[in-house]
């Protein structure tokens, strides 16, 4: 039972980062790798904040505040220096690297016997799944009515089909650092809240969580098929929490915890190329049968 | 309403690749013209589209709306008086939103958008009674995705999205051709109905001679960034489109 709520709340905390990333990445269609610094950022801020005697929520509402800031120049090159999305992300994912190390000042903060969120809700498994549980649905509501509205609409449109936005008089730029500032401020909650849960941050537990988002995503999508989009935004989330379940079972079954990333990868190649894997066989069949 | 001036745009400038489109060209269109543009391949028709629709902007000359300079104006700006129809019918539209959720993002082109509610329940009527003027039955689905539909009926509604706000100027770059012969018809006389707005200018280019001088009430010919060719009235009722086919065989 207990492992069953632990694995619960792991997935959840990971799943604001996937919403963060699916923003980005199914939303704007933009492949953004700021996600891994912006989730190291929001964890690093959000220690060195609480280290330092700043309340837990006010840590996590600045350090969302900064990974928007990360967003931001992700965003800029890719609009203003007309850099390649997956570059622009990767430089900033770089420099966050030097930037998180100046934050802490050292590679790793602890927060053994600091005030965390967690605590403030009692400190026992319930409670940090409830913590978990109240922010991703928070997190749903939120963005679900702010895809409904004008704004919002126009950057999905802008994901669809940017050239059409254009013609309809949007500047499709703003709308890109919008998306990409509001994904980013997400990614840098879940890291708030990764450092919060496990008791420290550290400068490279962003490394391959991007990975993570993308194969919670796609495992979701394979979940529920719906074309709603508050329902996919929960399949998201399922997909998260079912991740974590894999890979406690995996890790049962007896594989070494350092294999993880690589299983993690292929999982997500393998969910990511399902679709075009199902035309193949249809096709084959196809032939066959001619 | 559309003044062109002195325009002059050249691609690969100043490289040994250089290709000059337009040198010193000129064009007044007044409003309640619809101009049918035919041309060759390369021939600057839709270059000329693009620098009315401010994709490109043109290396010296002057864009000029209804006595207002907009050379400079970037598209998204201009989109407020332009609409465009694009040839290939999926890209005036964004698949994965509704048809309400396309003609609200299209209704707000003169305005700011804000945090309220992208779809609003009263625009749904005034929808409805646009769509039921494309004949398509789309006023029915409201709520279907537009992937979901046919290019023609996507085209439809590009159509219908571009002239929703009522612009000055219409852009029509070969809109029809990517459709089937009734898809291409029913999209013509619709455009045909559209363009009959006294107070808009609308400019189609078409390789189809026939199209060309049976639609509109104005013809010009592009050869080389340069018009050759510049037809209206009872002039151009006696012109036949196999005759203007061989005299300047393209």
């Amino acid at each position: 039972m207990n492992i069953l709520i632990s694995t619960c709340s792991q997935g959840l905390i990971y799943a604001i980062l996937a919403l963060g990333v699916y923003i980005t990445f199914r939303v704007l269609n933009f492949a953004d790798m700021t996600a891994e610094g912006s989730l190291t950022l929001g964890g690093s801020t959000c220690a060195i904040l609480i280290s330092n005697g700043v309340d837990p929520i006010s840590s996590v509402l600045i350090s969302s505040m900064v990974g928007a800031i990360a967003g931001l120049a992700t965003a800029l090159l890719h609009t203003t220096l007309k850099m390649q999305e997956i570059l622009a992300g990767i430089l900033t994912m770089i420099s966050l690297y030097s930037i998180n190390l100046r934050i802490m000042g050292k590679a790793n903060v602890s927060l053994i016997g600091k005030n965390t969120i967690f605590k403030m809700v009692g400190n026992t498994q319930i409670s940090s799944f409830l913590v978990g549980l109240v922010i991703c649905s928070l997190l749903l509501l939120g963005l679900t009515w702010f895809f409904k509205t004008q704004i919002g609409l126009a950057i999905r449109a802008t994901g669809d089909n940017e050239q059409m936005m254009r013609a309809q008089g949007a500047n499709t730029n703003l709308k890109k650092i919008l998306a990409l500032m509001i994904s980013n401020s997400i990614c840098a909650i879940s890291g708030a809240l990764i450092s919060q849960s496990q008791g420290y941050s550290d400068v490279n537990m962003g490394t391959g969580t991007i990975v993570i988002a993308l194969a919670s995503i796609v495992i979701g999508e394979a979940l529920l098929q719906k074309d709603s989009f508050i329902v996919k935004l929960i399949s998201v989330v399922f997909g998260s929490i079912c991740y974590r379940f894999i890979i406690f079972l995996v890790l049962t079954l007896g594989m070494n915890p350092s294999d993880l990333k690589l299983f993690t990868a292929i999982l997500a190649a393998v969910l990511l190329s399902l679709p075009n894997i199902k035309k193949v066989i249809k096709r084959g069949v196809k032939n066959v049968g001619n | 309403m559309l003044e062109i001036k002195n325009l002059c745009k050249a691609f690969h400038k100043n490289k040994s690749d250089e290709k000059v489109i337009f040198e010193d060209f000129n064009l007044k269109i007044k409003s309640g013209e619809f101009v049918t543009i035919i041309g060759g391949n390369g021939a600057g028709k839709s270059t000329l589209m693009n620098l009315i629709s401010g994709t490109i902007f043109p290396d010296r000359g002057k864009i000029v709306v209804e006595d207002r300079d907009v050379t400079k104006l970037p598209e998204h700006k201009r989109a407020k008086f332009i609409g465009r129809v694009f040839q290939d019918p999926l890209k005036g539209t964004a698949p994965s939103l509704t048809i309400e959720e396309n003609l609200s993002l299209s209704m707000l082109r003169n305005s700011r958008r804000t945090l309220s509610f992208g779809v609003k329940k009263n625009n749904s009527e005034f929808f409805m009674k646009e769509l039921e003027k494309l004949n398509l039955g789309l006023e029915k689905r409201l709520k279907t995705k537009v992937g979901l539909l046919s290019g023609g009926q996507r085209q439809a509604l590009t159509l219908l999205m571009a002239t929703i706000t009522k612009p000055k100027i219409l852009l029509l770059d070969e809109h029809t051709a990517a459709l089937d012969p009734s898809s291409r018809d029913k999209i013509l006389n619709l455009t045909n109905e559209i363009a009959k707005d006294e107070k808009m200018a609308t400019l189609m280019i078409t390789h189809n001679m026939e199209h060309a001088l049976n639609f509109g009430n104005r013809t010009i010919m592009l050869k080389q960034g340069k018009i050759v060719f510049d037809v209206k009235g009872e002039e151009r009722e006696k012109l036949d489109a196999s005759e203007i086919q061989n005299s300047f065989n393209f």
